[in-house]
């Protein structure tokens, strides 16, 4: 009954998904792809913490209706839920400053960007 | 502005789209759901009606005083009922065991009985009016800047 | 050049650290740190009245969580409103 999963294939995903998500930040230069590699990046994050609270042969932790034996754990669901939201937020200031970067200096390039007028 | 057919079809599935939001926030102690999830239910039926008329008709209905004193309604309601507890504990849950909404369900698996939940419904609907109104209030902002060259207050 | 090799260096690195560390956490589907997470199996239908457990973990036993993330999300939509007026003034006096 203890047959494990090999390699721990879901946290791998997660792992490869965060792995993805630097290489993005790392080489690339539109500012709407970063802002696509840092949502990515919040999509690994909420998986691994979703994959960390399952129990094997078990259904979710709801009374009504007709449950399963054994309920996975509770508590890493509701973390999830506060990390989307604040993921949510974190977004929309960051596209609202895309928008005024774009009227200010007319480009999407990160290079053109970087020097501070007086 | 698009077709005739797609501004009719909107115009028939906008009250599907919210009753269906407004039920995902009332069943939150009994279902899966609560407050958030409803929330972003309601705000997709509003970029839906967005995308499909013009952004100055969706102007005239929706303005952004009405939003933000929804908003701030909202935060108010949560703020009072987590302090409304405070003989006991900060956030302590005052309802259980008083006949407004303080049955206790049976132990184990029940048909759910929806006057059951403590503090728990009227937090849900706070959060759900909060989370409604705030993201509304950034969609409306953003597609009227990006496009309104001729805005007048 | 050498900014893109330092940079490829340094993702072989962080990859190989995260492959290195999944191996370490408990096999996938048998956690071994669960006592909390079993008495609010139990008692959550007593002692907060809902069918729900994971509503009633986060509006009844973490309920100050929630209220800092209410407090995020409230800031979050009056900075994008405050940034998003000032050039429209700017718009119409000009």
């Amino acid at each position: 009954m203890m047959e494990h999963i090999p390699l721990n294939f879901p946290f791998l995903a997660a792992a490869l998904l965060i792995g993805i998500s630097v290489y993005i930040l790392i080489f690339k230069r539109n500012l709407i792809k970063l802002i696509m590699g840092i949502g990515m990046l919040a999509s690994g994050v909420n998986l691994f913490l979703v994959a960390l609270g399952y129990r094997a042969g078990g259904g979710a932790p709801i009374y009504t209706g007709t449950p399963e034996e054994t309920m996975v754990l509770p508590v890493p669901q509701a973390l999830t839920l506060t990390s989307i939201v604040i993921n949510v937020a974190v977004l929309a200031l960051m596209l609202t400053m895309v928008i005024l970067i774009y009227r200010h200096t007319g480009s999407l390039d990160s290079e053109k960007s970087r020097k501070m007028k007086g | 502005m698009l077709s005739k057919i797609v501004r009719t079809v909107t115009n028939e599935f906008m009250p599907v789209i919210i009753i269906f939001g407004l039920y995902i926030i009332a069943h939150g102690h009994l279902t899966p759901g609560g407050g958030f999830q409803g929330g972003a239910v309601i705000v997709s039926g509003v970029v839906m009606l967005l995308v499909a008329f013009n952004h100055q008709e969706v102007r005239k209905v929706l303005r952004e005083r009405l939003l933000s004193i929804m908003e701030s309604t909202g935060a108010l309601i949560f703020i009072g009922l987590a302090f409304a507890g405070i003989g006991t504990a900060f956030a302590y849950n005052f309802l259980v065991g008083t006949p407004i909404f303080g049955r206790i369900p049976p132990t184990g698996p029940n048909p759910g009985d929806i006057w059951t939940g403590g503090v728990i419904p009227l937090m849900n609907f706070a959060v759900g009016l909060k989370v409604a109104a705030g993201l509304t209030a950034v969609v409306l902002a953003m597609a009227l800047f990006s496009s309104g060259e001729e805005i007048e207050e | 050049m050498r900014r893109q090799v330092t940079g490829l260096i340094l993702l072989l690195v962080l990859v190989a650290f995260l492959v290195w560390g999944m191996q370490l956490i408990h096999p996938f589907g048998y956690p071994d740190a669960s006592n909390m997470d079993d008495y609010m199996i139990e008692n959550a239908q007593k002692e907060t009245g809902s069918n729900n457990v994971v509503t009633s973990v986060v509006f009844d036993y973490r309920l100050v969580d929630t209220l800092g993330e209410a407090t995020i999300l409230f800031t979050a939509v009056t900075g994008v409103l405050l940034l998003l007026r000032t050039l429209r003034r700017k718009k119409e006096s000009s």
